[in-house]
């Protein structure tokens, strides 16, 4: 048994850990947050020169032709710092979206610009507060011309183009859609987390082309969204982490009543009970990620644990930070808001937790555990 | 990434399961599961445990970890792991022997002398002689290094006095690992020293304590004036605390393995499934699905953590601290689980009638069963100190009894 990821993806992993620590400090996420610049430029340009945005491309498109493995250790390196970049919309949403359902020409097209980060792909859902499923959508693909519209999009106001789920004569379908087209609104939203952006996207009459077949668009989305689950997980498990670690050096440091406060039972017992929680966490997102590169019939229950764990444990962590931060924890100048936002920003975009639990209750049913 | 055995595993597991299914049946999947704590062995149940070690012993089939020369075939600790993974799909008596297995035998082969190892080790390793553990006072729990118990030399025996609790299996069993105090003027941790103990020797009463299940696994022992010779004596006078942590250490370890990680999760998907709220299966009721879910989760983890330990062990690593996480985590939810399975039978729940309650009332037995494990071998408190200490490296607990002599430090009324 080897449950563990190998040496050569650890070292991978190190490699874009001491990268991002030299490059991508807290202070570069801070400095999304507090300017106008929806996302930090010069580190995306980086992230495509090291190989990480085409990590799961195939050499043939530009990419580096690596597994599910591999992005998923980039993917806990880009959570730890917090990363300002549209990673997640852009790699784990629309280039999977490609790789799933794309034709020869699509692929030809899109994937050695993503790779290169030419291009921001990012995948428009969700149509208005509550909605986690494709089924509902209202937006009409008709002859093809894209109706609609979408709220929120995640990296929707700088991505190039959008796959987008929309209603056609068979159902639901998925199309890609360049944002650029005429027909097209991109609006940025203010968002939760400013460090990375939302947006509000209408379609009128605009071109957009199917991806994959038609009325195959709400199977497509769930299995993307399965597969982006997990690679969001470990995003969420690398954030947690940190929190983690900044958190315990803080108690460690502080002193009150003539001791450090890390010193005090019970906030060593809330650490003790975090830290549980942060390695549950892992071996639930390492099992989503041993899934998805085995194309697995599990991957749909252990997409479901991957995500529940790392919403839930992500947001706990970043909500007893600042607990435990005491005061300056809830000040701007402090950076356990940077956690919070990005954490409830995660948990949020993919389809809240609760909605994925009862997609597990489902597929346990259907296939007994 | 994976899950599977490497070549050498796979033959390994080939051939325990080979030898397996020419001596035992596979277990009935329908049928209860037996006790976790060995509460209830009546004799023909002693014997019978007792007969199977001693077939595995004459196979080598025994303790396969330890060395040969006991009686062991030296095996790895995964081998170990495979072993008892392939055991445990066969229908077999209780294993009485866990404690002499897991505590005892390990403590004496890491402290013991040549003839120490050579007379208790083959016996404990065939069954023919059960093992217990005596540590805990009613005065000296998680406070372990806080206990009374005197030892007073005299001669070439040492006189023992006190009282010890909760120790398991002590009624049918033959030896024991003890520690008592031989000098309390020393401070606490260093006038503590370690001994096997004849639990048949002249001053030795058992009486078995009545649990809130009505289950007898527990004892308390009584010692008055009892002789135990000094060639009885495991470590230097003095080292008793050093000892005592090596078997600890292994406790943990056995406690969090048999706990598994599963906490009955497949058991409360079929009770969600068969039970009916309001007239409607209650797995599809909004509420209990997430609550069903978020059991899963956190029951998988434990599971997978677990795969994780196993794949440290395959490759010959020491596993981590997570002997501490697993039992922290894994009886917490299997008791969380097991009162939210009574919960859902509504009215029902308050009854265990195996005629009229749902699965036969196993639940409300597994909800009377469990406060026990969270207490065992370390409680929830204590293993979130050592987590905090040992792997978060946070401060050590501020010590009112340290460098103090042990008789000047308070303790409170006398024992009650």
């Amino acid at each position: 048994m080897n449950f563990d990821f190998s040496e050569d993806q650890k070292l991978l992993q190190k490699t874009a850990r001491d990268f991002l620590e030299e490059h991508s400090p807290l202070s570069v996420c801070r400095a999304v947050l507090e300017s106008d610049q929806p996302y930090a430029r010069d580190l995306w340009k980086s992230a495509a020169e090291l190989g990480w945005l085409g990590t799961v491309i195939p050499e043939e498109f530009g990419g580096a032709g690596f597994g599910a493995l591999e992005l998923a250790v980039i993917a806990e390196e880009v959570g730890r710092a917090l990363a300002p970049i549209p990673f997640s919309s852009s790699v784990y949403m629309a280039t999977e979206a490609l790789l799933l359902a794309g034709s020869p020409e699509q692929k030809q097209k899109h994937l050695p610009r993503l790779a290169a980060g030419e291009s921001i792909g990012t995948f428009a859902l969700a149509e208005k507060p509550g909605q986690n499923a494709a089924e509902a959508v209202e937006t009409r693909f008709e002859r093809g011309r894209l109706s609609g519209s979408k709220l929120p999009v995640p990296d929707g106001d700088v991505a190039d183009f959008a796959v987008v789920a929309a209603r056609t004569g068979k159902g639901v379908s998925l199309v890609l859609a360049d944002l650029g087209a005429d027909g097209v609104e991109a609006r940025a939203l203010a968002s939760f987390d400013p460090s990375r952006s939302q947006a509000r996207l209408r379609f009128e009459n605009a071109p957009a082309e199917l991806l994959g077949g038609e009325g195959e668009g709400a199977a497509l989305a769930e299995r993307l969204l399965d597969r982006a689950a997990v690679l969001m997980a470990f995003e969420q498990l690398g954030g947690a982490a940190r929190a983690f670690e900044i958190t315990k050096e803080f108690t460690l440091g502080r002193y009150a009543f003539g001791r450090p406060i890390a010193s005090f039972q019970v906030l060593k017992h809330r650490l003790a009970d975090l830290w549980c929680d942060i390695e549950l966490t892992r071996s639930n997102c390492y099992y989503g990620a041993w899934a998805l590169s085995n194309d697995e019939d599990e991957l749909g229950s252990a997409a479901c644990i991957a995500r529940i764990a790392a919403c839930d444990t992500f947001a706990a962590m970043s909500e007893d930070m600042i607990q435990m931060h005491g005061g300056v924890g809830y000040t701007w100048e402090y950076d356990c808001h940077l956690f919070y936002r990005r954490a409830k920003w995660l948990s949020a975009v993919l389809g809240n937790p609760s909605s994925w639990k009862h997609k597990l209750i489902d597929r346990l049913r259907a296939r007994p555990a | 990434m994976d899950f599977n055995d490497t070549p050498e595993e796979a033959a390994f597991r080939a051939e325990a399961r080979a030898w397996l299914e020419a001596n035992a049946a596979y277990k009935n999947p329908d049928a209860p599961g037996q006790d976790p704590l060995g509460e209830r062995i009546d004799d023909a149940t002693l014997r019978a445990a007792q007969a199977w070690q001693k077939k595995k012993a004459d196979a080598g089939w025994a303790c396969i970890r330890w060395p040969a020369e006991y009686g062991g075939r030296g095996a790895t600790a995964i081998q170990g792991v495979i072993w008892g993974q392939e055991e445990a799909k066969f229908e077999t008596p209780p294993n009485i022997f866990s404690i002499g297995h897991g505590m005892c035998g390990p403590t004496i082969m890491a402290h013991g002398t040549p003839e120490q190892k050579q007379k208790w080790l083959p016996r404990m390793l065939s069954g023919e002689d059960i093992w217990c553990q005596l540590f805990s006072e009613p005065s000296a729990g998680s406070d372990l290094a806080g206990l009374r118990m005197t030892a007073v030399r005299d001669g070439d025996d040492w006189v023992v006095n006190g009282q010890k609790i909760w120790t398991t299996g002590a009624q049918f069993c033959d030896w024991g690992i003890i520690v008592a105090r031989h000098d309390p003027s020393a401070p606490k941790h260093a006038g503590l020293t370690f001994f096997v103990v004849d639990m048949r020797a002249p001053g030795t009463e058992i009486r078995p304590i009545t649990q809130i299940n009505g289950g007898q696994g527990f004892n308390e022992v009584f010692y008055t004036d009892v002789r135990i010779p000094d060639s009885y004596r495991l470590g230097e006078v003095g080292d008793g605390w050093r000892v005592a942590i090596t078997t600890l250490m292994n406790e943990r370890a056995s406690i969090g393995g048999m706990t598994g990680g599963g906490g009955g999760i497949g058991d409360l998907l079929r009770l969600a499934s068969d039970l009916e709220i309001e007239g409607a299966p209650a797995i599809e009721d909004r509420a209990v699905r997430e609550k069903l879910a978020g059991f899963y989760v956190r029951s998988k983890g434990v599971e997978l953590t677990g795969r994780r330990t196993l794949s440290a062990l395959s490759q010959g690593k020491m596993p981590g601290p997570e002997a501490s996480l697993m039992k922290l985590v894994a009886t917490r939810l299997i008791q969380e689980i097991a009162e939210y399975a009574v919960e859902i039978q509504g009215a029902a729940g308050a009854t265990t009638d195996a005629e009229s309650t749902p699965q036969a009332g196993r639940w409300q037995e597994r909800y009377l069963a469990i406060p026990g494990l969270r207490i065992a071998g370390g409680t929830d408190e204590v293993l979130r100190n050592i987590i905090a200490e040992r792997v978060l490296r946070l401060p050590p607990e501020m010590r009112m009894d340290k460098d103090v002599a042990y008789k000047e430090v308070p303790t409170g009324p006398p024992n009650t």
